[in-house]
């Protein structure tokens, strides 16, 4: 079973954090993932930075910008993170854009994951459709989960579409937005988290996109098994540094 | 071989819908109606009614006689650069328009490189009454600031795209963020033949009049519908499609795609994307574009704003991929002196895009007998400034 699996059926919230690799140091990302292992984080999604990330609020552009300009790549990433499994157990998953990924050839991506031990990933921008069509065997071939999105103005016949072809968990964006716009969740959202648990989905569920807080957090995990924090970590690291990550995520979960 | 969109948004290996799932519904929405709507008697009523009276269609098919002359051919111009708003590109802010409004959609996005494209939908929404933000590269606002002026004349909104390099690519990037951030009251007004499917379909078929009208007038001409050459230049290549489109299938017309070279293939500083580009995902579709070994989308070069995109669209991919255009580079240099031979044997002064197309002519020789249709996609009001400062006028 993958690592995702197994994280997904323990009797707990999920809370996982996004950071994009090679921010704000190039050399940051194995003691970041250390750290957020060390400080009780569930799972985390590493952020390999991509110049044009459509999907992406101003924090998560920036700090894109700023780690290409460190000098951050796949090739590097690989490399920082080849004896991550010496150190780190929990699920990690590469989040990243998909010409990337298309440049350094699917395949030989998803066989580099395989041998690092990343579990999944996370592509914005390879539809289902495409990724069902052309990719899903190539994934599966690697064990790596492929994490699909929906959001609220996705249909009841593509979100069952989505659940079917999932083997992990679904990545319920909380609102039509791009990262880091969200303050607070109201009536509206959560009557959409009510709706999607009462689909009784294969896939738990995961919330991101406007989660900040301890608030947000106990919000979106009324709903669903966890929730996925990014455009707030990356500004606390960006006002902090990076060796007091433990403070930020002891805030979440309090 | 088919040169058109298939049912799956593809041509040949490239178009596609690569987007995130939060602009699914959108351009799912889009996709599902476009064909609908266009084919609608009311709707062709409309859009060829606004054309004519409003944009002033058809543009002449001027026969260049001096410029024929000299190099001993025979070349007619499109003159789109008569158009309202100077270019091509009200042809597919008028029908995009009128899609939208029959959508439902009250606010209209845009993004912007040179502001020719903002013009030309900041105009269309004045005309309709209907709100307008227009994105444009920090960058590209500064050196663009009488279209930026013709914008809010216009009645729209600009917004200073201020993330990664600030110029088109950005400002493509924010509008794509603005219609996630707005997927029910928005529509998106892309202003090229690029973007997910069905934007490049639907763009090349709202550009198709300018083929559409070549067809006829050249029978008046010549007595004969096709010529044996068309050209155009290209950046996303909106005014290409149009210039091609009735022609794609007619193997006897030959298609010349000119791409700016800028300071030259070779010299780092370029846009000549069917040469340096190559197979990737850019704002949406599967195309040639230009980016770095690790499929970072990197910033392209040409003197002329409208040609620096870093990519290319979808159909002129498969066009460069199958052998059915022939593709030509031409540098600044080459541009700006072909723009004012245009000037002085024709007297008219054409947008530095445009004078790409131009340049071919020392480049490659043709019969005399030969008959060429340039697209002139645009007049060179907007580009004064560049005309004066490197020819120090």
């Amino acid at each position: 079973m993958n690592r995702i699996q197994q994280k997904l059926q323990e009797n707990k919230k999920l809370l996982s954090i996004y950071f994009t690799a090679g921010y704000p140091s190039l050399n940051d990302t194995e003691s970041i993932i250390q750290d957020l292992e060390k400080s009780g984080v569930d799972m985390i999604e590493i952020g390999l930075p991509f110049s044009d990330p459509l999907a992406d609020g101003p924090t998560i552009q920036a700090s894109s910008t700023q780690a290409l300009k460190n000098g951050m790549s796949t090739e590097v990433l690989f490399k920082q993170i080849k004896d991550i499994r010496k150190t780190v157990s929990i699920p990690l998953i590469i989040m990243g854009y998909f010409n990337p990924m298309l440049q350094y050839g699917v395949e030989a991506f998803c066989k580099k994951c395989q041998e690092i031990g990343i579990d999944g990933l996370i592509i914005p921008d390879l539809p289902v459709d495409v990724y069902h069509d052309e990719y899903k065997s190539i994934f599966e071939t690697y064990g790596l989960i492929n994490v699909f999105l929906i959001t609220p103005q996705t249909s009841v016949e593509r979100i069952n579409f989505i659940d079917s072809i999932s083997n992990g968990f679904i990545y319920m964006v909380s609102s039509a937005s791009v990262t880091g716009s969200q303050s607070g969740f109201g009536e509206e959202q959560t009557g959409y988290f009510k709706r999607i648990a009462e689909m009784n989905l294969k896939n738990p569920q995961i919330i991101g996109f406007g989660i900040s807080d301890n608030k947000t957090f106990t919000q979106a995990t009324q709903y669903a098994k966890g929730a996925i924090i990014g455009s707030a970590f990356i500004k606390y690291v960006s006002n902090n540094g990076i060796k007091t990550i433990s403070e930020f995520t002891k805030n979440i979960k309090e | 071989m088919n040169y058109n969109v298939n049912e799956k948004g593809y041509y040949g290996e490239f178009g596609g819908a690569y987007i995130p799932e939060m602009l699914y519904p959108n351009v799912e929405e889009l996709r599902q109606n476009y064909l609908k709507i266009m084919a609608e008697p009311s709707f062709k009523e409309e859009f060829n009614q606004l054309l004519k009276d409003y944009v002033g269609r058809p543009s002449p098919l001027y026969f260049a006689k001096r410029l024929s002359k000299k190099y001993n051919t025979k070349i007619y111009l499109k003159r789109e650069d008569l158009n309202h708003t100077g270019a091509h590109k009200i042809n597919n802010t008028i029908g995009q328009i009128l899609m939208a409004k029959r959508l439902g959609k009250t606010r209209i996005i845009a993004e912007t490189g040179a502001g020719q494209h903002g013009v030309a939908t900041a105009t269309v929404c004045a005309l309709m009454g209907l709100e307008c933000i227009v994105y444009m590269g920090e960058i590209d606002i500064a050196r663009q600031a009488p279209n930026v002026a013709r914008m809010k004349m216009l009645g729209a909104t600009v917004v200073p795209a201020l993330s990664g390099s600030r110029t088109l690519k950005d400002a493509t990037n924010e509008a794509i963020r603005d219609w996630i951030n707005n997927p029910v009251d928005t529509h998106y007004i892309i202003g090229s033949a690029i973007g997910p499917h069905p934007y490049p379909d639907m763009v090349t078929r709202f550009q198709s009049v300018i083929s559409e009208e070549i067809k006829w007038q050249l029978k008046e001409h010549e007595g004969r519908e096709k010529p044996d050459y068309v050209v155009a230049c290209i950046g996303g290549g909106s005014n290409a499609a149009g210039t091609y489109y009735h022609f794609l299938h007619e193997v006897d017309v030959k298609i010349i795609a000119v791409e700016a070279a800028g300071l030259g293939i070779d010299s780092g500083e370029s846009a000549a994307t069917s040469v340096l580009g190559k197979e990737g995902i850019i704002h949406g579709c599967k195309t040639l574009l230009m980016q770095t070994k690790d499929g970072q989308i990197t910033e392209p070069y040409s003197i002329s704003a409208g040609l620096d995109y870093p990519g290319v669209g979808p159909m002129h991919a498969h066009l460069a991929k199958t052998g059915r255009a022939e593709f030509m580079s031409i540098t600044d240099d080459d541009a700006m002196k072909a723009g004012l031979e245009l000037c002085k044997l024709e007297g008219i002064i054409p947008a530095i895009e445009s004078s790409h197309a131009l340049a071919i002519f020392d480049y490659k020789k043709f019969k005399s007998d030969d008959i060429i249709v340039v697209s002139l996609s645009g007049r060179g009001d907007k580009d004064l400034n560049t005309y004066i400062n490197y020819f120090k006028l």
